[in-house]
């Protein structure tokens, strides 16, 4: 059985026959063929089951409105749910899947649902599951998910690749139909920048569907000269298989493009999807319209369609859904259908027409004035019954049926931006209202412009109007310019079951109802029913719906409102929005000076922010990380390690003003800072609260290098520079990062002078006399490299900081690992820096948390009363100074063996505990090899009075309680001896 | 959203971070008798207008502007922007 | 002279070239770099000190100018000022004998990494990167955008060669994003 269905002519191109496969089932088809029209080919009708009864389904259109067919596509982790058949370019080997049935799509298990359809009405689950609440989760919800529900996911991480981009034009143009092409020609012959957008792989729109002339041309004749013309042009971009999903503020759209959608396999690194953000100075709308369809009962069988899609297959695709048709209509453009059809030598069973008035024909029979009332054919259409007008019913025999209920301008894009489109009486229609998004204009269909010459007329003048052009318009090609009026007919009366919304098996009874249970906003009726949700959105339901609920509430279908239509028109897969920023991509990640070295040496690394940090240096014979970061500490504070700082923001401050401008950034003061000498700086919020903190350093009267924390680097620099221009405009003073400039290491330890000695140039004294705790300086190293050296100490060690430029950080590093193998250097990573830092008792992040003030900190005196720092004013609040405020502390467990864990609370020894009686918690604990035993830095009520005193400690998270006593926060030489040794 | 530079012309809204009212240029006199009660004002009090309103944007990711942009809540329309330094100056601030 | 040996910001010892349908993407090494900002009320007088230095005007808003010593605008009275690394290594030195106390200079050079494209259809790639119009992009000018989330300077040199500077820390991932737009465009 090969394409039984097929007729002559069409857009296909019949010299490549393609294999595909639906359901393990082989056919072929032609490049041209959607997998709908190659399914319709092949006598396929029954393409799913629908979502809540398993009913079955077929295709209800020809486009990217479709409701019914749809289908997973391709296998593997390549697999993609609730795809549109007929948006899906069929390609050799492609592989499609029905959804929604077990145990297979002839026989569906839980078509059973539809006996007792008039038990699952309009907010059935809402009525039904609601007791007892315990079994929503369990028992209700995984039952419904499995019995609802569209495709199934693969499960597995998508293996291909999306893009983003980014293009710019004067004119955007939304749908390479009859108006955007003649747009695109005028505003492209102008020379103007023009983007034309269409969501098909061939443009043209109806054009492509239809048999009338434009001119000397078939209708897909003329579009494919007018494409010819427009690819020709350098300024016009013609985007096929791009869908322009949303407009977004000044002129901004989100588009689609769909570049290996179509292909078998995707070329190495090509994309399969890319979304663009379009940057328009102006944006014409040429989506066209859609066809509605006419609510009868059982009108959701297989071969029942839209008119126009009907029509579509039969002259784009050159297939027809069944030998023998037939067409029910309200209006003229159903009977183009019928008139088609019958050239093409098929036999139309009549056209139905509900109107007395409606058009004769010598070619088919019309019944005027009659409706369709039943249909028959459990998996396609076989019969439907027709009440005529003078009561008696007749019944035709026939395969397809084409439905037309009038067309409705696509008008999603110009409620983007909450703009309510307006009713329009002699279409019967929305059209456009007067508050588009700014620089959005609408022609053709779409604007309520029905006839084809009327949509080329309406294109030109468009774009003429939006590029402001003043030449004449192109000359228009005679075309089909019939007047289109529109009665409204919705639905067939008297009906048990007439489907509204065939993806949401929404019934007309279901808007009736829920009228009637008091959902009377369009917007309550929307999610109370679930009309016009899912992956159509109601393109063609949506109308139908607010029709009968307008006629229920006994007002117009203006008094009545519509939804709001939100982006994106169509769906987009998450991985299009995604890009390439996925995985180990998600964000940029910053690599230190040292990294390759420490990669080489096996360091574990760790993210701290963007960047990669070494958080540990393993040696073979180590099986834990405490092992390695024990010996760190320990070798450090008895000799010497070294540490990559480079991460640290560090700021260049220079000017005759950056003195004074430290002074208002900083609560302590630094006016009087030596040159040559560095000093500690705590950075307050306006509100009082600790921001950063970290060191300057003076190089000369008018130049400072100021570091702050790797975290905060960006914000601090952001904050200065809000400083600068904002509140303090006529300083002089100029900014600039110099992180990623110099590299910087921490030597530390008692023997890192003397590391230091070997490498640095002899003309440089650093003893301890002449390089004093807090010197800095330029100097040179290994003969001749410029570098910077701070004394400065994180680990309460007799230790520096020396910078030389990055590109040389790398062999730095190994000259300082050759240099102290005497010392038994040893790098160590981000882990032991905490450690040796709360054996310190300096603050770090876990303290500075965006609640704590210089008086938590144990800092209050550095805040300066006699100038005007940031955040001065407001930590004086009284708030903030309350005797039993909280103060840093030191942890350190009775029993040794036991574990400090930060986030845990302090209660007093006999209270309860509660956080009534919260006396504070832990910010930060470790292991301390050198104390050997857990520690931690706690911020407790009154804390530095209480010195001595035991505490509970308790986590009622990790069921822990143990007790502690609370000491100095200076685990380690308090008095600062080794610092200045 | 674009933000028309006022010396690069349009740039992206992605390339700039917000701050807030711009009314947090007009910092309070630290020695003045009630400098608490203003820079309580200062640091938490703002006006919520529904239409135009004056806030703070920095190009943080361009030429490390701070600029002072006029935006109407309601209709997201940018009808000025200016550098925060000449605002700033304009209002008086100095050093 | 010191015996320490260089790397590339991509951790190599020579310079990286990848090429894509006729379109190279280059490491560049041998670049020093040193920021001018001018003082307060000095304007004037920096902008002819770095004419001299540059030897042709010093260029306007998001411009660059220069052969040898090149200038490009990186903000509001502030410039970067660009030369071959081998020569001028202590550019940020020379560059401050020239403005003297008229403005901040700071040494730049391995704050940034360069990455210059080469061949046809550049435009391809880097709209894949950048939101950037680049019907603007004429020959001289630089603007700064950000590229996958990493602040960069883009110089258009040629329609055929533009310069991106990154920060040198995020050189791999810059790198990453500008070959996979390379294989994606090209």
């Amino acid at each position: 059985m090969t394409q039984t269905n097929r007729l002559s002519g069409g857009q296909i191109d019949r010299n490549t026959t393609l294999n595909f496969r639906f359901d393990n089932h082989s056919y072929t088809a032609h490049p041209g063929d959607t997998l709908a029209s190659a399914l319709l080919a092949n006598d396929v009708r029954l393409i799913g089951r629908s979502f809540k009864y398993h009913r079955p389904r077929g295709l209800l259109t020809a486009g990217s409105e479709e409701p019914n067919g749809i289908v997973e596509l391709r296998t593997g982790s390549r697999k993609e749910p609730n795809t549109r058949a007929t948006t899906a370019e069929i390609f050799d080997g492609l592989e499609a899947h029905s959804q929604n049935r077990w145990p297979n799509l002839k026989f569906d298990a839980l078509a059973v649902n539809d006996l007792f359809s008039n038990f699952l009405s309009a907010g059935f689950y809402y009525k039904t599951f609601m007791w007892p609440a315990a079994f929503w989760e369990k028992l209700y919800e995984p039952i419904i998910r499995r019995a609802a529900g569209l495709g199934s996911l693969s499960m597995e991480a998508d293996p291909d690749e999306y893009d983003k981009g980014f293009r710019h034009c004067d004119l955007l143009i939304i749908g390479a139909g009859p108006a955007g092409l003649m747009a695109a020609l005028t505003a492209g012959r102008a020379g103007a920048d023009v983007i034309l957008a269409d969501e098909d792989f061939t443009p043209g729109g109806r054009l492509n569907s239809e048999t009338y002339a434009l001119g000397d041309h078939s209708a897909p004749a003329w579009a494919a000269q007018a494409v010819a013309e427009l690819t020709s042009m350098p300024n016009v971009r013609l985007m096929t298989r791009t869908t322009v999903i949303g407009a977004f503020d000044h002129g901004i759209y989100g588009a689609v493009e769909r570049t290996g959608d179509h292909l078998p396999t995707l070329p190495a690194g090509k994309p399969r999807q890319i979304l663009w953000r379009i940057y328009s100075q102006k944006a014409l709308l040429c989506a066209g319209a859609t066809e509605r369809p006419i609510a009868f009962e059982n009108n959701d069988r297989p071969g029942i369609m839209m008119a126009s899609a009907l029509r579509t297959y039969a002259n784009r695709f050159a297939v027809i859904a069944a030998p023998r048709v037939a067409v029910f209509t309200n209006n003229d453009d159903g009977h183009r259908t019928a008139v088609d059809l019958h050239a093409k030598g098929i036999k139309v069973a009549a056209v139905i027409d509900v109107r007395d008035d409606a058009p004769s024909s010598y070619d088919y029979e019309v019944l005027k004035g009659a409706q369709v009332v039943d249909t028959k054919g459990r998996h396609g259409l076989t019969f439907v019954e027709v009440a005529m007008p003078g009561g008696e019913t007749r019944t035709l025999e026939c395969g397809a049926l084409g439905v037309s209920g009038g067309w409705n301008p696509n008008v999603h894009l110009t409620c983007h931006q909450r703009g309510r489109p307006i009713w329009n009486e002699a279409l019967a229609a929305f059209v456009p209202g007067a508050d588009l998004p700014v620089g959005l204009t609408v022609a053709g269909a779409a604007n309520g412009v029905m006839s084809t010459y009327g949509a080329l007329q309406s294109g030109a003048e468009g774009a003429a109007k939006a590029l402001d052009l003043t030449s004449a318009l192109p000359d228009l090609p005679d075309a089909e310019d019939a007047p289109v009026t529109q009665t409204p007919f919705w639905y067939v009366q008297g009906c048990k079951r007439a489907w509204l919304d065939q993806q949401n098996d929404v019934t007309v009874k279901d808007v009736k109802l829920s009228y009637q249970e008091g959902f009377r906003s369009v917007e309550h009726l929307k999610r109370y029913t679930t009309l016009g949700m899912a992956t159509d959105q109601g393109k063609t339901s949506n109308i139908g719906g607010l029709a009968i609920m307008a006629e229920v509430a006994g007002k117009s279908i203006p008094e009545t409102g519509t939804t709001i239509f939100r982006p994106p028109y169509t769906p987009v897969p998450i991985a299009t929005f995604a890009g390439r920023m996925k995985g180990q991509e998600f964000h940029p990640t910053r690599l230190t000076p040292s990294h390759h070295w420490a990669k080489e040496r096996g360091a574990v690394f760790v993210e701290v922010g963007n960047w990669l940090r070494a958080q540990w240096f393993p040696l073979p014979d180590e099986t834990h990380w405490r092992q390695s970061v024990d010996r760190e500490v320990r070798q450090t504070r008895a000799s010497v390690g070294v540490c990559d700082c480079t991460t640290l923001g560090k700021i260049d401050v220079q000017g005759t003003d950056a003195a004074a401008f430290l002074n208002r950034i900083y609560a302590n003061g630094f006016a009087k800072l030596a040159v040559g000498k560095t000093r500690y700086g705590l950075m307050l919020r306006e509100d009082g609260i600790v921001m950063d903190d970290g060191t300057a350093a003076r190089l000369a009267d008018d130049h400072f290098v100021v570091t702050t924390t790797t975290a905060n680097a960006v914000s601090v620099y952001r904050h200065m520079e809000f400083t600068r221009q904002c509140l303090f405009p006529d300083m002089d003073v100029q900014l600039i990062s110099t992180t990623d400039v110099w590299a910087q290491y921490a030597v530390a330890g008692p023997n890192s002078r003397k590391l230091l000695q070997k490498i640095v140039d002899p003309e440089f004294d650093i003893s301890n006399e002449a390089f004093p705790f807090m010197a800095c300086g330029n100097i040179t190293v290994c003969q001749g490299l410029r570098a910077r050296l701070f004394r400065i100490s994180f680990s309460g060690e007799l230790a520096y900081e020396i910078a030389v430029p990055s590109r040389y950080g790398d062999a730095l590093m190994r000259r300082l690992m050759d240099m102290g193998e005497e010392f038994d250097v040893v790098p160590y990573g981000t882990e032991a820096l905490g450690v040796m830092r709360i054996e310190k008792g300096h603050a770090a992040g876990n303290e500075l948390n965006g609640t704590t003030t210089a008086l938590n900190l144990g800092m209050a005196k550095m805040v300066s009363k006699k100038k005007d720092g940031i955040g001065s004013t407001l930590s004086e609040r009284a708030a903030l100074n309350e005797p039993d405020a909280l103060a840093l502390v030191g942890i350190k467990p009775l029993e040794p063996e036991k574990k400090v864990t930060a986030g845990g609370h302090l209660m007093n020894i006999d209270g309860p505990v509660d956080t009534a009686h919260d006396q504070g918690y832990v910010t930060s604990a470790v292991y301390s090899p050198i104390l050997n035993s857990s520690i931690g830095l706690g911020l407790m009520k009154n804390g530095h009075a209480r010195m001595g005193e035991r505490m509970r400690l308790v986590s009622p998270l990790t069921d822990l309680t143990i007790e502690v006593e609370i000491v100095s926060a200076h685990f380690v030489d308090p008095k600062g001896e080794r610092l200045r040794a | 959203m674009i933000i028309d530079h006022p010396m690069l012309g349009p740039r992206d809204a992605s390339e700039f971070t917000y701050l807030g009212d711009a009314s947090l240029i007009d910092r309070p006199d630290w020695q003045a008798d009630d400098a608490a009660e203003a820079f309580y004002e200062y640091g938490y009090l703002r006006d919520n207008p529904a239409g135009e309103h004056q806030e703070l944007w920095y190009h943080e990711a361009g030429d490390r502007s701070w600029l002072v942009v006029t935006r109407n809540t309601l209709t997201h329309e940018i009808s000025k922007v200016e550098l925060a330094r000449d605002v700033a100056r304009a209002r008086g601030r100095s050093k | 002279m010191h015996d320490l040996v260089a790397i590339t910001a991509l951790g190599g010892t020579e310079p990286r070239m990848d090429t894509v349908a006729g379109v190279t993407c280059s490491e560049v090494p041998d670049v020093a770099l040193a920021s001018v900002a001018a003082r307060m009320g000095q304007e004037n007088n920096v902008i002819k000190a770095l004419e001299a230095l540059i030897e042709t005007p010093v260029p306007d808003v998001g411009q660059s100018a220069g052969a040898v010593i090149c200038a490009f605008w990186a903000g509001p009275d502030q410039w970067m000022i660009e030369a071959p690394q081998d020569s001028h290594e202590g550019i940020a030195t020379q560059v401050k004998s020239a403005v003297g106390n008229a403005a901040s200079v700071t040494e730049q050079t391995d704050g940034w990494t360069r990455f210059d494209l080469s061949g046809p259809n550049l435009t391809a790639v880097l709209e894949l990167l950048s939101s950037l119009d680049l019907r603007k992009a004429t020959t001289g000018s630089v603007t700064r955008s950000s590229i996958h989330h990493i602040g960069c300077f883009v110089l258009f040199r040629t329609p055929e060669l533009f310069s991106i500077y990154g920060p040198r820390s995020s050189a791999g991932s810059l790198h990453h994003a500008i070959l996979t737009a390379m294989r994606s465009a090209l």
